[in-house]
């Protein structure tokens, strides 16, 4: 009976915690809604209105009055999965390599692109900042893309997952066939990985998708601003406008809401994957 | 590569085929050669570009004075004197460690709890917690920087002032006070990894055979007892893992206090990556900012050998337990 209690009470405290930091978790959501649902003086006062009002239409139009908001998320969205389908291509090719051919130096090589992972990107960010502008792509958005194709973690994840996961006895037999090494990474290699890409695929578009002080340097024309640095320029205002503010955080930050709960299972997997492989 | 079959030789077929599996192998291992490296040549490539080139050019900017335009001026290790003796470089340094600790210290040891409660097998529901614990992440920084302050607005009405004011606290004027800031900065850090590192210590807990558990509950240990001593030990590798991309990311932050105290940033939240920036592209000292550079570099590399000295540490006093 007492061990009854017991786990009656331990259950009670567990949901307790896990509600609680649930609706902790959730509740800068309802608010950021809230808010951009709310006229200012409504939301000025105190205390703070908690329920949805009628000014989602109208905070929204204030957005697009002060930054290109659909121009900032086109952009994001180019700069994300350009970056996103070149580092998939480029790491598999490179991890396919250094998993299953053998070339002088490889160990030495695959050595030196682990040891890039350990460089902080601020390192080099102001010299990156003036070979930007020497070939002339500041506020292009090539100045994002090119370096972003650079992924050292990308290289190291796919070596790992290809040496696993791809026998050595296919890739001989294509040789057999007269395959060259290409055409066996392209029909050999590719299907196998498919899983993989799915993970660090979903890895890197949200690391590009919320990169911030890359995008801030090199971006200074506002047309070309990613949604994030142009989402910024929304605390710029000396007089705060916190409706008009959040309604463009909640709409910028909506469309990631909905594809993480459409593939939620796929997006935690990826995350501990990536954590656990490294 | 012709097949052997239909050739006729002096030698005979055989030594032919022998030669020819021979000279196969020898073009299969140049070919191997030419498109390993063609496979990986982009990585290094770019990484000459944008990688190994700006790091060295950061090293010799660092002993220059430039101001982006006119001739630059070597100027020996003035650069390294002046943010020394700066006393907001030290102030960001300082922000940068208290933020870090503020911000990660306190949400590991919530993530290793919630973890552990989310694992029990008393708790129905799973997945929706976990969803729902996990969705911060899916919010860029800049996002939770612009939404927490906003909660944490200096006017009498914004919510956390409000809040406070049921209690009768007076408002805080959180972006212009020093600890204001600080708490604001880390409770945007905590709020978005939380769920990060909670998902990281759950898979770790679900790699644990259970069995342990059963030979631990034979032996009579509670549930504090079996958390202690075998969630945590068996963990080790997972919570070695977030502490140092914690470190790395707590020493690295930014856009938290850009949003929430402007671009030039303030001295009560100003980090070492903002007072890097601020230098080089507020007021356009590339020289001192790029010495900033070197130093942060040297501040990481020390912070990830305290963290590996502490994780080895770790790792034999264990051994030593199980000596006992």
């Amino acid at each position: 009976m007492s061990e009854k209690r017991k786990t009656l009470m331990a259950k009670i405290s567990l949901y307790t915690l896990l509600t609680v930091v649930a609706l902790a978790s959730l509740f800068p959501f309802y608010w950021m809604f809230v808010m951009a649902t709310n006229p200012n003086n409504m939301i000025n006062q105190t205390p703070p209105v908690m329920v949805p009002g009628s000014e989602l239409v109208a905070n929204f139009q204030n957005v697009l009055d002060s930054i290109p908001f659909f121009q900032a998320m086109l952009n994001s969205l180019i700069v994300a999965t350009t970056i996103t389908g070149g580092v998939l291509i480029l790491t598999s090719l490179a991890g396919f390599a250094f998993a299953k051919l053998h070339f002088p130096g490889r160990t030495v090589l695959f050595i030196f692109i682990l040891g890039t992972m350990m460089i902080p990107p601020q390192l080099g960010l102001i010299p990156t900042y003036f070979i930007i502008t020497e070939l002339g792509w500041l506020s292009d958005l090539r100045a994002v893309i090119v370096p972003g194709l650079m992924n050292a973690f990308g290289i190291f994840w796919m070596r790992q997952y290809i040496s696993s996961s791809v026998p050595d006895e296919i890739i001989e037999a294509a040789r057999m066939d007269g395959c060259s090494n290409f055409r066996i990474y392209w029909n050999i290699v590719v299907p196998v990985i498919l899983p993989a890409f799915a993970t660090l695929g979903i890895i890197v578009f949200m690391a590009i998708w919320g990169d911030y002080l890359w995008p801030l340097v090199v971006l200074q024309d506002q047309s070309m601003q990613t949604i994030q640095v142009a989402l910024r320029a929304l605390m710029d205002d000396r007089v705060r406008d916190y409706g008009m503010i959040l309604s463009g955080t909640f709409w910028a930050t909506v469309p990631l809401v909905v594809v993480f709960l459409l593939f939620n299972r796929l997006f935690i997997k990826s995350i501990t994957d990536g954590a656990v492989k490294s | 590569m012709s097949s052997p079959k239909g050739a006729v030789s002096e030698n005979g077929p055989l030594e032919q085929k022998k030669q020819g599996v021979k000279e196969r192998k020898i073009s299969q291992r140049i070919r191997n050669m030419v498109s390993g490296y063609l496979f990986i040549s982009p990585f290094y490539l770019l990484f000459a570009v944008f990688g190994i080139f700006p790091i060295l050019f950061s090293f010799y900017l660092a002993f220059f004075r430039w101001d982006g335009l006119t001739e630059m001026e070597f100027v020996g290790l003035n650069n390294f004197n002046i943010i020394f003796n700066d006393p907001l470089f030290w102030k960001s340094l300082y922000n940068t460690i208290v933020i870090g600790l503020m911000g990660t210290a306190p949400q590991l040891i919530a993530a290793l709890i919630l973890a552990f409660a989310l694992n029990s097998v008393l708790v129905k529901y799973k997945g929706l917690f976990r969803l729902a614990v996990f969705l911060p992440y899916v919010t860029s920084i800049v996002a939770v920087a612009i939404v927490f302050s906003v909660i944490f607005s200096n006017q009498e009405s914004g919510l956390v002032n409000s809040f406070l004011g049921l209690f009768g606290i007076d408002p805080i004027t959180w972006t212009r006070s020093e600890w204001g800031a600080k708490f604001a900065i880390s409770a945007m850090i905590f709020w978005r990894w939380l769920g990060y590192n909670t998902i990281i210590y759950l898979a770790g807990m679900q790699s644990i055979p259970n069995d342990l558990y059963e030979a631990a509950k034979i032996d009579g240990a509670s549930l504090r007892q079996q958390l202690w001593y075998v969630t945590i030990p068996m963990l080790k590798p997972f919570i070695i893992f977030t502490v140092f991309t914690g470190t790395i990311g707590a020493l690295q932050v930014f856009a938290e206090p850009h949003i929430f105290q402007g671009r030039a940033g303030r001295e009560e939240g100003i980090t070492v990556v903002l007072y890097l920036y601020r230098d080089a592209f507020v007021s356009n000292f590339f020289g001192t900012a790029s010495a900033t550079a070197i130093v942060l570099f040297f501040i990481i590399i020390i912070f990830s050998v305290i963290n590996m000295y502490f994780a080895n540490r770790i790792g034999q006093s264990k051994k030593v337990g199980t000596g006992k």
